[in-house]
């Protein structure tokens, strides 16, 4: 009975995995932006940038359920790692000094999970909330190695492994972003599909049974909140590595938000939500501060009541048939056969 | 050191004011309104208009902005708040962030971005000697304010039938329907009235606090200390919250301004690792 099991289990796991046609598609739009529009790359470049503190907020939010209102705690501290790296020029390689602040908020991440895993909703959006808050207040405060309200200027960074220089259009930074979001794509893709992500989405759904069938909530927490710290912090160095700027502006709450209101417009809980959300939302705040300078947050506070009212679930659900009709189109795709799923009926 | 006492209790009187109502809604129906704020925002600029606008006499004018806000609450809670109670959190989130950026946007385009004072009655400025201590008398007033309404509220909550139902409805929904007492209208009531606390309270602290169309951003971690370190399951927890942080945030500034709102936002998450259901709750079974 075992081997079957197991087998069904491996395939599930495997059919979960594989690739679908579509995302292949949205890969290769994203690569053909580099060719096509090359006058957007500085927008496009800030669109990266979103989408991959988007990704890292969707593997909390939407695969293990918390809500984090401060996720631009580790975006912020990636950036100014990042920005103290290259400016006192102690790793002068944007790359690798990329993968250092990355490290540093990932310490951060592990460091401050602890405090979100006890407690409900409303205490873990404050405790989010409260640590962006304190670290504003200490970049403020650190003014002699942060520059404080005036932000941390000076920086200028070297060229990318020695060969490709920032240039002023941004197509260097483009495509280094890019490349960035799609490797950290493809890892966290791998994480989701991975049984410690099957895990995740688990106890999203009940910790008490997720705990009940040994799955340690507390440890899945912390792991993943780490990750996606690394994720954010990542994200944030990028900002500060293509800016070639860093200010208080990064632990703001209003990026904490921002980026809460791409993953949602995009969806949560499928990774490409974030993605796609940023695009959106992007360009949507480009359109309308072009519109109304100064008051474009009234339409982007509209569109947040509007999608709420209406309903997440039900706009995806208007995307169903279309979603229906690519998932015939794919040749692996559909719905696994129910005998491959592992029932309960099968357990040992 | 009296003074920063004093200053920081009627800080403290101010931020219950304004967070009471929070406190309740929340309590009551598990909602997140980050928007809170903006109610008390709008009873400030109510004020602000009456008294500079239209020279309406500044002690008629705060009942106007009580009703107003409370009106301008019950409205919302009607025809948007309705519709997003039965929602998860992140919808609760999302959408009073969205109330949040457009009232913040919609005062800047009616009102200016800049701060803006309300003209204060001549007797309310300057100083008075209270038993051989300075004390700003606008501050003293909203200190006699907040303490009549303070113990109001205590009033009705403990000793009035509307009270009791209140009570009922927070410690168990389903068992207060099932008693029949009608919990969403006692929930728009108290809606109703904590939105117009809300906007009372922005209208006397304009003066101390600033009003300008930031304010809901600016203040709403303060409501949301007051209200999770407090605890939602009584009205004494959230008053000596407001006054702990309001003595607090006072007493942090001028002892260790170099740290500013540090000390605050690190005692909130020490007290919320601390106790997640807030320091005053009571233990209650849910």
């Amino acid at each position: 009975m075992a081997q079957p099991l197991t087998e069904g289990i491996s395939r599930y796991l495997a059919h979960r995995a594989s690739w679908h046609p579509l995302e292949i598609a949205f890969w290769a739009l994203a690569l053909a932006s580099v060719f096509f529009l090359p006058n957007k790359h500085l927008i496009l470049t800030e669109i990266a940038i979103l989408a991959l503190f988007a990704l890292s907020l969707d593997l909390i939010l939407g695969y293990s359920g918390i809500i984090s209102l401060g996720h631009a705690a580790f975006f912020g501290f990636g950036g100014y790692v990042a920005g103290l790296l290259a400016k006192h020029n102690i790793v002068a390689e944007p790359v690798l000094a990329l993968l250092v602040s990355g490290l540093a908020a990932l310490i951060l991440g592990f460091v401050t999970s602890f405090l979100v895993l006890r407690g409900s909703d409303l205490t873990r959006l404050m405790v989010t909330l409260g640590v962006s808050l304190v670290l504003r207040e200490i970049a403020n405060q650190m003014d002699w190695l942060t520059g404080g309200a005036d932000g941390l200027q000076g920086i200028t960074m070297s060229p990318i492994l020695g060969m490709f220089a920032f240039d002023i259009a941004g197509h260097v930074a483009y495509v280094y972003c890019l490349i960035v979001l799609f490797l950290l794509f493809l890892l966290a893709r791998r994480i989701v599909n991975s049984p410690f992500g099957l895990s995740l989405l688990s106890l999203k759904g009940n910790p008490l049974r997720a705990s009940a069938v040994g799955i340690s909530v507390n440890g899945r927490l912390v792991a993943i909140y780490t990750v996606s710290a690394g994720y954010a912090g990542l994200a944030g160095a990028l900002l500060t590595q293509t800016t070639q700027f860093c200010s208080l502006d990064v632990f703001s709450f209003e990026r904490s938000a921002d980026v809460l209101l791409a993953l949602t417009i995009g969806g949560i809980g499928y990774l490409y939500g974030g993605i796609v959300g940023s695009v959106l939302f992007k360009l949507m705040q480009d359109y309308l501060a072009n519109l109304t300078p100064q008051y474009w947050q009234f339409w982007i506070g509209l569109v947040l009541v509007i999608l709420v009212l209406v309903g997440r679930e039900r706009m995806a659900s208007w995307s169903a048939p279309l979603r229906t009709l690519l998932a015939r189109i794919g040749p692996r795709a559909g719905r696994p056969v129910e005998a491959t799923r592992p029932s309960p009926a099968e357990g040992p | 050191m009296l003074t920063i006492l004093f200053d920081g209790i009627a800080y403290g009187m101010l931020l219950f004011v304004l967070a009471c109502g929070l406190a309740v809604t929340l309590g009551l129906m598990n909602f997140v309104n980050l928007a809170h704020g903006s109610f008390a925002m709008a009873g400030g600029y109510i004020t602000l208009i009456l008294v500079n606008r239209n020279g309406i006499p500044f002690f008629a004018a705060l009942p106007i902005a009580f009703v107003a806000t409370a009106a301008i609450g019950a409205l919302f809670q009607r025809t948007l708040y309705v519709h997003v109670y039965a929602k998860p959190h992140l919808d609760q989130v999302l959408f009073t962030i969205g109330l949040v950026f457009m009232s913040v946007a919609a005062v800047d385009y009616v009102m200016g971005s800049q701060q803006q004072y309300i003209q204060l009655p001549s007797m309310l400025q300057g100083q008075i000697n209270l038993l051989g201590l300075n004390v700003g008398k606008y501050r003293l007033l909203i200190i006699g304010i907040c303490a009549l309404l303070t113990i109001a509220l205590q009033f009705i909550l403990a000793g009035t039938r509307f009270g009791s139902r209140l009570r009922a409805s927070v410690d168990d929904p389903r068992v207060a329907s099932g008693l029949g007492i009608h919990v969403k209208g006692v929930f728009a009531v108290t809606f109703a009235v904590g939105s117009g606390l809300a906007g009372l309270g922005g209208a006397l602290g304009a003066e101390i606090l600033g009003l300008d169309p930031t304010f809901p951003l600016k203040f709403m971690i303060y409501f949301l200390i007051v209200v999770t370190v407090g605890g939602t399951s009584s009205i004494t927890g959230p008053f000596l919250a407001s006054l702990l942080l309001g003595i607090g945030d006072v007493a942090g500034k001028y002892y260790v301004p170099k740290f500013g709102a540090f000390v605050i936002y690190t005692i909130m998450i020490v007290v919320l690792i601390w106790r997640p259901q807030g320091l005053f709750a009571r233990s209650t079974a849910r």
